[in-house]
C-alpha cells in the first residue's frame, strides 16, 4: 500500500529527512508539485538546492520569499486538478535572522542595536545552529501565515539530521542555561550574586577564551533583552507543531549501507519522540533486469566464458571476452541488487514506515518539471516501484 | 614527460584535507589514500573528525577512538571531536579542573552557541599541533560533510574578523596560517561525476582558494562505472560467434545491463569531463565498486589511486 498520496491529500506539514547527497530537496520538490497536482496549495521550502533546480523553482532571484510557480511551468499538459497551486521558497538564513530580529524586537532602535553589533555581522549565517533554527521559524511563520495547505519542508544538510528537530530545544535549554542567565544579567548585581566560586570560573574562562569574545557574546545575546520570552513561545509552538497529527516526517535515504543507518537511526528517535514516519523513500535504487537472475549462476557463467576465451582462437576469442564482460556485468548487477532489495526491506520493516517507496536511479540529475513528474511516478505508484530495466 | 609519483604527492605537504559534499565517498578516499601512501613508506595519521564515519569498516578494524591505533601496516588513525580538543586546549592551558566543569555546566555549549567556529578552530588548531610535532610524514584529514566543508575551512578567516585580540585569534591565526601555506596542507576535494555534486565541487573550490587561499591537491572524481567497452558491438553476432545458445530473456537482461552500464560510464565521463574545463586542476578517476566498501575494496582503490598519480603530468602538483 502506498499511503504518501493520502498524505499529501490530508497532511499540513511534511519534513523530509536524510543525510547529505541522498537527494532531499528533490523529494521535497517532488511532494510539493505531487500536492498542488492533487488540488492543494502547496509550497516547498528548500535549503541550497542545486542551481539547476533552484532555476526550474525559479528560485534564482528570489531569496527568501514565498512566490507562486506559474501553472503552466509546472503543469504543462494542464492535468493537473485546478485547485492545485505550487509555491517555493529557497530559505536565506541571514535574512530570516534579520526578519525576525525587524518583526519581534521592541521597537527599530533595538532591531538596529542587534542588526548592527559587530559580533552579530560577523555570524548571522555561521552561528553554530543558525540554519537549523532559521528553518524551523520560517515553517512557524508560513504555518502562521496559513496560506498554504501543504508544506514540505527540506531539512538542512547537518552532521546529525535531528538538529533541526532539536533547534526549538535547543535555544530554550540556552535560553534557560544559569551561567547564560548570569552573564545575561542587566547590571552586575547578577555577577555578584553569583558567588565568589562562579566569579573565579568567569575569570579563568575569560582568560582561556578571551575577556573580549565574552565581552562580545554578552552585549550580543544582551541586545535581545526582552525578547526571550518570545523566543520561548515560539520553541514551543513549533514543538507542538512537529508533534502534531498533521505534521509527517518522510525520511529519505540512498540504498548505501551508510545512509540506510542513518535514515534508521533517525527514524528511532523519531518514535522516542512520539513522532510519526510517515514514508521511506529510497532513491537510486539499481534498476532490476529481469526476474530470475541468479547474481551466482552469472558469476560462474562469466567465469567460464573468461576461461574459455583464454584458450579460443583469434577468430572467437574477441566474441567470447565481451560475452564473458556482459555476463560479469550482469552478475555484478543482480547481485548488487539482490543485496539493496534484502538491506532495504530489512530497513524498512525495522523502521515501520506505512510506505517504503522506490525511486530507481535515473540517468539524468533531476532539474526540470518532467524529470520530477518521472520521480513523483516512481514515488506515488503502489507498493514497490522498482522499475525493469 | 616525467610523470609524479605517489612519493611526491605525499610529500608536497604533510597535511592532506579530504573534502566534499556528504555521499561522494570522502571516507573511501581517505582510506585509499593513506593506503597508497603507505605503501610508499610513508608514515600516515588519519584524522576522523566527524565523530562516526565508515573508516573503521573500510579497514575492517574496531571503531575508531581518541588515541592512535594502527589500521593497516604503515596507517594510523584516531578520532579528534571538538570536545576532546578543547579538553586538550584547556589542559595545556593548566586549566584540566575547570574543564569538566566547563562541560558540565553548560557554559561550552552557550560560548560555543555564540561564537560559531570556535569548535571548528579547535578541532584544526589540534591538527596544526600534530602537523607541528610531525606525528607522521602524511596527516590525512577527514573533513566533515556537506555544507560544513566550506565553514570548516574557512571558520579561521570569519574568527579573525569577529575576534580582535585574545586567544581565540590567535588560534585563529595559527590555523589560517597552516591551511593557507601549500608547502604545510592543501585541501583534496572529493566528488561523483554527476553534475549536482561537480557544480558543488566548482564553487568550492573557488570559495576555498579565494576566501582562504588554501591550495587544492589534485581532484578525486570518485565511482566512475568503468567502460565495459562492447557498445560497438552487437550481442547477436557476439554469441552466434562465440556458439552460444542463450533464452531470449536472458539475453534482453544481458542488453538492458550492458546498455545502463554504458549510459552510466558515458555520463561519468562527460561529467569528470566538463570539471576538467572548468577545474583546471589534475584530476584521479576512481572506480565505481560494486561491493560495500572493506578492506579488499580500499586495496583495490589504493591501486588505482596509485596508478592514477603515476599518470599525472609533472607540473600538476
Amino acid at each position: 500500500m502506498n499511503t504518501l498520496t493520502a498524505d499529501l491529500e490530508t497532511r499540513h506539514v511534511l519534513v523530509c529527512c536524510g543525510t547529505g547527497g541522498v537527494g532531499k530537496t528533490t523529494t521535497a520538490a517532488v511532494l510539493a508539485l505531487s500536492a498542488a497536482r492533487l488540488g492543494r496549495r502547496a509550497i516547498v521550502v528548500t535549503i541550497d538546492p542545486a542551481k539547476r533546480l533552484a532555476d526550474t523553482l525559479g528560485l534564482e532571484a528570489l531569496g527568501n520569499v514565498a512566490h507562486e510557480i506559474p501553472r503552466e511551468r509546472w503543469d504543462a499538459r494542464g492535468t493537473a486538478a485546478p485547485d492545485g497551486r505550487m509555491f517555493a521558497l529557497m530559505l536565506d538564513t541571514p535574512a530570516t535572522f534579520e526578519e525576525l530580529v525587524r518583526r519581534y524586537a521592541n521597537g527599530p532602535e533595538q532591531a538596529q542595536r542587534i542588526l548592527e553589533n559587530r559580533f552579530y555581522r560577523n555570524i548571522a549565517g555561521a552561528l553554530s545552529g543558525t540554519q537549523e533554527y532559521m528553518a524551523m521559524e520560517k515553517l512557524h511563520e508560513l504555518h502562521e501565515e496559513d496560506a498554504y495547505d501543504l508544506i514540505v519542508v527540506d531539512t538542512p544538510p547537518t552532521r546529525h539530521a535531528l538538529d533541526f528537530l532539536d533547534a526549538p530545544a535547543r535555544l530554550t535549554r540556552l535560553l534557560d542555561n544559569r551561567i547564560f542567565r548570569i552573564l545575561m544579567a542587566p547590571t552586575r548585581t547578577g555577577f555578584r550574586l553569583a558567588g565568589a566560586a562562579l566569579q573565579a570560573f568567569f575569570r579563568t574562562v575569560a582568560k582561556v577564551i578571551g575577556a573580549e569574545v565574552i565581552d562580545d557574546v554578552v552585549a550580543f545575546f544582551r541586545a535581545f533583552e526582552g525578547m526571550e520570552q518570545g523566543f520561548r513561545d515560539r520553541a514551543a509552538t513549533m514543538t507542538e507543531l512537529l508533534a502534531a497529527p498533521s505534521t509527517g516526517f518522510v525520511l529519505v535515504t540512498s540504498p548505501r549501507s551508510d545512509a540506510v543507518e542513518e535514515a534508521e537511526y533517525f527514524a528511532q528517535r523519531l518514535v522516542e519522540s512520539d513522532l510519526e514516519v510517515s514514508a521511506l523513500v529510497v532513491n537510486r535504487v539499481h534498476p532490476d533486469f529481469g526476474d530470475g537472475n541468479d547474481a551466482e549462476a552469472l558469476t560462474v557463467r562469466a567465469a567460464e566464458l573468461a576461461s574459455r576465451a583464454a584458450t579460443a582462437p583469434p577468430a572467437t576469442h574477441d566474441a567470447i571476452s565481451r560475452m564473458a564482460a556482459r555476463y560479469a556485468n550482469l552478475a555484478e548487477y543482480a547481485s548488487l541488487g539482490q543485496r539493496e532489495r534484502a538491506q532495504l526491506a530489512d530497513a524498512g520493516a525495522r523502521i515501520g514506515a506505512a510506505t517504503v517507496a522506490y525511486v530507481p536511479s535515473l540517468t539524468h540529475d533531476v532539474v526540470d518539471f518532467r524529470a520530477l513528474d518521472t520521480v513523483a511516478a516512481h514515488l506515488l505508484s503502489a507498493g514497490d516501484a522498482r522499475t525493469r530495466g | 614527460m616525467r610523470h609524479v609519483q605517489m612519493e611526491e604527492l605525499c610529500a608536497t605537504s604533510r597535511v592532506l584535507i579530504v573534502a566534499g559534499k556528504g555521499g561522494v565517498g570522502k571516507t573511501t578516499v581517505t582510506a585509499a589514500l593513506a593506503t597508497a601512501a603507505a605503501r610508499t613508506g610513508t608514515s600516515v595519521l588519519i584524522v576522523e573528525v566527524e565523530g562516526k564515519s565508515g573508516l573503521a569498516t573500510s579497514f575492517g578494524v574496531p571503531a575508531l577512538e581518541y588515541e592512535e591505533a594502527e589500521v593497516r601496516p604503515g596507517v594510523r588513525a584516531r578520532t579528534l571531536t571538538p570536545d576532546h580538543a578543547l579538553l586538550e586546549y584547556l589542559e595545556e592551558r593548566g586549566l584540566r579542573r575547570i574543564s569538566k566543569r566547563l562541560v558540565r555546566s553548560g557554559a561550552l555549549d552557550v560560548i560555543a552557541t555564540a561564537v560559531p567556529g570556535m569548535k571548528d578552530i579547535l578541532v584544526l588548531g589540534k591538527v596544526k599541533q600534530l602537523e607541528r610535532a610531525g606525528a607522521a610524514d602524511l596527516i590525512v584529514i577527514d573533513a566533515p560533510a556537506a555544507g560544513h566543508a566550506i565553514t570548516f575551512l574557512t571558520s579561521a578567516s570569519g574568527l579573525l574578523d569577529a575576534v580582535r585580540v585574545g586567544p581565540v585569534r590567535t588560534q585563529a591565526q595559527d590555523v589560517l596560517d597552516l591551511l593557507s601555506d601549500p608547502m604545510r596542507c592543501r585541501v583534496m576535494l572529493v566528488t561523483l561525476p554527476e553534475e549536482t555534486p561537480v557544480n558543488e565541487l566548482v564553487e568550492t573550490a573557488f570559495a576555498l582558494e579565494e576566501r582562504v587561499g588554501i591550495s587544492l591537491a589534485p581532484v578525486v572524481v570518485n565511482s566512475m562505472p568503468g567502460d565495459l567497452a562492447v557498445a560497438a558491438h552487437r550481442l547477436g553476432t557476439d554469441v552466434s560467434t562465440a556458439g552460444l545458445d542463450i533464452a531470449p530473456a536472458e539475453l534482453r537482461a544481458l542488453t538492458a545491463a550492458a546498455s545502463f552500464r554504458h549510459d552510466r560510464h558515458e555520463l561519468a565521463r562527460e561529467q569528470a569531463e566538463g570539471l576538467a574545463a572548468r577545474l583546471p586542476l589534475p584530476q584521479i578517476r576512481l572506480p565505481y565498486l560494486f561491493t560495500e566498501i572493506g578492506p579488499p575494496e580500499v586495496d583495490a582503490l589504493a591501486d588505482a589511486f596509485t596508478a592514477e598519480v603515476r599518470a599525472l603530468p609533472d607540473p600538476s602538483l
